[in-house]
């Protein structure tokens, strides 16, 4: 996929000039997208599916979390955007503790991150154009603004023609590009994917990934939950494997990766 | 090719008419507005009886002398209007008397076939305090066995009744309203059960609370408005056709033992209200209830 002109604008957004020199506490914050301090993790009255889990994600950063089936990866994520709290310990998510931070101030923080769903949660009486387009309606935006980037976007995810059509109507592989673009459209800080690789053929999930890089080069941290060992080897970038609900961090094999992984 | 989902300028538009959640809801919501239009009808009707018996009663005494005590009627006159705040003292002529009892003893009637007592009609100065037991032991002095009577009594005793009236009406009204309610919240609440889906995932994109809200109390607003209308057009009907039938059983102008039981324009305009009340009164539950459930998501 070219690099559009959706993209190119971004790069070109004027969202962090600030010309200020940061202090340091700032300086440290924004040094840390994601912050856990010993997380754990259940549901309900059920055992800890997540434990001690101590880690850091840096801005600019590409992630991979692997761990085989119900070793907490959703769980990890859910944590991240939000979607469950944590039974104990700490977790800072954009220099903020969310212990403290009042509910009312959450959906600010779910804006800055965009989430592409296993099972991808598109709305299915709404049409493609307007599924991506709701991250910009929830936030504000103006429609004819909207339209505009939106259809852009769609295009550039090969959905041109698709602008109207429902999710019952499309393909997996079109849903799954639907959802992807919803995650993009509002420009996150933060984009989570839960199992993206999981339904589609090495090509597929080859070109998926080629797009996440893209959108880490405009400087969006990305974090893929996947099984997919072929595409992990071939798209060397740091892994946090998670098992029995334990996290290890294992550093990529390139140097020239982003830092992660649990403080010294 | 349009953002659908902001035809109506106010956000997503949840596919509510077609999910069922509030297909009774309007009928429900009739059957309240049709039993509390008529609950508040008869409180309207019956306190502007009163008010008009009250009125009409108002600076009004009765004095009542026993059958056969024609001799004293001119000295009790006298008294009367020498007394201080009375302003007229005229005594009811048979035919006068006759009128009274019309309501109960039909028309033809001969005044003289019966021993009436004598009635003379008092008005005072509704601005002097006027000593009735001083006056009523006067009036026995110069003739004994009369009677003042200032009507109070039985009026009082009509406000109590009337009271008590108004209090189930009341309380008719207050229950619909909770009945109406508890329909709108559960109707509300199958609403957020069936779109959980889509309520999840525009919470979880950084929707404001009330941004999912207003999906909701919009519906409702529409439901509680159609179901207004339609309890709020048989109800007049009703109210129509039951003035038309008390107006037929009662003499012109509601002279007689019952006042007109009319509706005023003012007491009409209220009853047209209350299909813009059933409608907030949705929208706000509505409201209320998607807050509060969403109040327990993360």
């Amino acid at each position: 996929m070219a690099k559009a002109a959706w993209l190119r604008r971004w790069t070109r957004s004027p969202a962090s000039c600030d010309v200020r020199p940061p202090s340091a506490a700032a300086r440290k914050a924004r040094q840390t997208l994601v912050r856990f301090e010993n997380v754990g993790m259940r549901y309900g009255a059920g055992r800890e599916v997540l434990r001690d889990i101590t880690m850091e994600l840096a801005p600019g950063g590409f992630y991979f979390l692997t761990g085989p089936s119900g070793a907490g990866k959703s769980s990890l994520l859910k944590l991240i955007y939000l979607a469950e709290r944590p039974s104990r310990g700490l977790i800072t998510l954009f220099g903020r503790d969310l212990a403290t931070t009042p509910r009312r101030e959450l959906p600010a923080l779910r804006r800055r991150i965009g989430v592409v769903f296993q099972d991808f949660r598109l709305i299915p009486h709404l049409s493609a154009l307007d599924n991506v387009a709701l991250p910009l309606r929830v936030a504000g935006h103006r429609d004819d603004r909207i339209r505009e980037n939106v259809a852009e976007l769609l295009r550039w995810v090969g959905l041109a023609d698709e602008l109207d059509a429902k999710p019952a109507t499309l393909s997996g592989g079109q849903q799954q590009r639907v959802a992807i673009a919803r995650a993009v459209v509002s420009k996150p800080s933060l984009l989570l994917a839960d199992e993206p690789t999981g339904n589609v053929d090495d090509r597929i999930a080859a070109r998926l990934l080629r797009l996440f890089e893209e959108l880490n080069r405009q400087g969006t941290t990305i974090v893929v939950a996947t099984h997919n060992e072929g595409m992990i080897a071939r798209f060397a970038h740091t892994r946090l494997h998670l098992e029995s609900g334990e996290l290890t961090v294992v550093a990529p094999p390139r140097a020239a990766m982003p830092a992660a992984g649990a403080p010294a | 090719m349009t953002i659908g989902a902001s035809r109506n300028g106010r956000g997503l538009d949840l596919p509510a008419d077609g999910d069922g959640s509030g297909r009774f809801l309007p009928w429900l919501i009739g059957l309240m507005v049709y039993l509390a239009a008529l609950a508040l009808a008869g409180m309207m009707v019956l306190q502007g009886a009163i008010e008009r018996w009250d009125s009409a009663l108002a600076g009004t005494l009765t004095v009542q002398l026993p059958a056969g005590a024609g001799g004293n009627i001119e000295a009790v006159l006298a008294l009367l209007r020498a007394t201080p705040g009375v302003i007229r003292a005229e005594p009811l002529d048979a035919a006068a008397n006759a009128a009274l009892l019309e309501p109960w003893l039909g028309q033809g009637l001969a005044a003289n076939e019966l021993r009436l007592p004598r009635l003379i009609d008092l008005r005072v100065d509704p601005t002097r305090e006027l000593d009735h037991s001083a006056l009523a032991k006067r009036l026995a002095a110069v003739a004994p066995g009369a009677r003042l009577d200032d009507n109070r009594g039985w009026l009082d005793r009509l406000f109590d009744i009337a009271l008590a009236i108004e209090l189930v009406a009341a309380a008719i009204v207050a229950l619909v309203t909770g009945a109406a309610v508890m329909s709108i919240v559960f109707a509300t609440r199958t609403g957020l059960a069936i779109h959980h889906g889509t309520v999840e995932v525009l919470h979880l994109i950084g929707a404001h609370d009330t941004f999912i809200a207003t999906q909701f109390q919009w519906h409702a607003l529409r439901l509680g408005l159609r179901g207004g209308v339609i309890g709020l057009v048989p109800a007049v009907l009703t109210l129509l056709v039951l003035g038309e039938a008390a107006g037929g059983a009662m003499p012109a102008g509601g002279v007689g033992a019952l006042p007109s039981l009319t509706l005023t324009p003012a007491d009409w305009g209220i009853l047209l209200l209350l299909p813009v009340a059933a409608a907030l009164t949705a929208l706000s539950t509505a409201r209320i209830t998607v807050l509060r459930a969403l109040a327990r998501m993360p």
